[in-house]
């Protein structure tokens, strides 16, 4: 899996659950779901999608590596490699 | 043969327009069949039919507005004799139940089948032949349905149409290019009632409750700490798709609660309060374009918490899709409003009419908390009640709170 495919991947799954925001417009080192408004149902699917996706098991213990999209993209990237 | 109807579509709305008939005269219908959808100051919304059948005729056509109770649909039942074949014998048998109470038991519609297409709310049309009476808003709508339904549109273009009252008809003819929220959006920026409908549902309704209802309000702490680490347990070895949150919880201490101090649960109308056995919990649901709906969670009280947990999923996942269905906007016999993690102390909600009762719960957070001589940080959050004072008293609504907050210091026996 390419980097670039992640990141593909990532800014798509989040442009299901926050159509209305644009990648352009966001602070990617700021909180993720600050940034994309979104609640933890919002979350709760997103790690779903992302664990679909990528076959990984995405822990609720993970979850203070994922508080960014920076940070979110780099744990995908890490545990895929 | 009987009537499919507009359906009520909760306290605050009075018509809805039928954007898509998903069913063919002909098609054979089964109770629960999703057989159309409907567009609402609150979205698009799929009705469901609740008896089984041969749909005959559709008597209104797509991107026509009427008002709730008009018949949408002829509904051959299964159980009619006519042209249903040699083979069924008892013509009185009577409906299996059927609880649209308005079904039209007529046994020929013939007479006047296009009639009510077209009733306007404001001029009650006149019996008998339909006089031509220049229409021209009604025109326009009925000229543009034929290429609406067509259309492909995004379902969050959909939404936002629906939420900022744009006319999907507006877009002209169909393309092969999907319509999307972008489109919409260019369009709203022409459309001065951007927002508005559904702030008038809105509108409508709380002003209802704060004129007609005498609200009183508590408020209680309660120790979120066990239900906390029950959900960091259970989760630690579940898949994603699996994971319990703690809205759940809230959800079915709310719905255990009930079944103590039943007369939080239920409607009151025409003077007297009717207490509901099944407890259809109302979850309030921002939307991301703003406003919210309170659609129902049905039989809160039975499901087990990971039904509920998997209901409450996929109720989130179509009201952010913009479909939902009818009967979830007008049954809900109880509210929760929940700030989830990133909000403030407390909420004191407004009663959604026709229920007595909403329970709102605050953003959990570490508090100080004493405990025997010691103060300690716990998980904490404030509990609040709105209730209706025609129906209980704040003794009744304090034993209420009290045990939601009681089943949530048990969070394993939910």
């Amino acid at each position: 899996m390419t980097e670039m495919s992640i990141d593909a991947a990532l800014a798509d799954e989040l442009h299901r659950i926050a159509p209305d925001i644009e990648l352009s417009e966001i602070d990617r080192t700021q909180d993720l779901r600050e940034e994309f408004d979104i609640d933890s149902m919002d979350f709760l699917t997103l790690v779903t999608a992302l664990g679909k996706r990528f076959d990984l098991d995405m822990p609720e213990a993970d979850y203070p590596k994922m508080q960014s999209y920076d940070a979110l993209l780099e744990y995908l990237r890490t545990r895929t490699s | 043969m009987s009537a499919f109807l507009m359906p009520s579509l909760g306290a605050d709305m009075e018509a809805g327009t039928l954007v898509e008939q998903l069913v063919s005269p002909g098609d054979r219908v089964k109770h629960g069949d999703v057989i159309a959808a409907v567009e609402t100051q609150k979205g698009v919304i799929e009705v469901e039919i609740f008896q089984d059948g041969v749909l005959e005729d559709w008597l209104v056509d797509t991107g026509i507005k009427v008002p709730v109770g008009t018949p949408l649909a002829m509904i051959r039942s299964t159980s009619d004799s006519n042209a249903a074949g040699p083979d069924t014998p008892e013509p009185e048998t009577p409906q299996p139940h059927d609880p649209k109470p308005a079904s039209v038991p007529r046994e020929d519609p013939a007479p006047q089948e296009p009639a009510p297409q077209r009733p306007s709310p404001e001029s009650p049309m006149p019996e008998g032949p339909f006089p031509e009476i220049p229409m021209p808003e009604d025109r326009i709508e009925a000229g543009v349905a034929a290429n609406y339904h067509r259309q492909h549109i995004s379902p969050a273009a959909r939404r936002l149409a629906a939420q900022t009252g744009v006319d999907l008809g507006r877009l002209g003819p169909s393309t092969d290019k999907p319509i999307t929220r972008s489109d919409i959006a260019a369009l709203t920026r022409e459309h001065h009632s951007a927002q508005s409908d559904m702030r008038a549902a809105i509108a409508a309704a709380m002003s209802r409750s704060k004129r007609d209802i005498p609200h009183y309000y508590l408020c209680h702490t309660v120790d979120l700490t066990k239900a906390e680490a029950f959900i960091t347990t259970e989760n630690a070895t579940r898949a994603p798709d699996e994971r319990l949150l703690l809205g759940a919880l809230y959800l079915k201490a709310l719905a255990r609660a009930v079944k103590k101090v039943p007369e939080m649960n239920g409607t009151f109308e025409e003077g007297h309060f009717h207490q509901s056995e099944a407890v259809h919990a109302g979850l309030a649901i921002a939307l991301r374009s703003g406003g919210l709906v309170a659609p129902a969670l049905f039989d809160a009280d039975t499901q087990s918490l990971d039904d509920l947990m998997t209901s409450m999923r996929d109720l989130i996942a179509r009201v952010r899709a913009g479909r939902y269905r009818a009967r979830e906007l007008s049954e809900a016999t109880i509210t929760l409003s929940s700030l989830g993690d990133r909000g403030v102390d407390q909420l004191y909600g407004v009663i959604y009419p026709p229920q007595v009762a909403i329970v709102g719960v605050g953003t959990p957070a570490l508090r100080p908390w004493v405990e025997g001589k010691k103060v300690l940080p716990r998980l904490t959050a404030t509990l609040t009640l709105a209730a209706d004072h025609r129906v209980s008293d704040g003794r009744r609504g304090a034993l209420f709170l009290t045990a939601i907050a009681k089943h949530l210091q048990r969070p394993e026996t939910l």
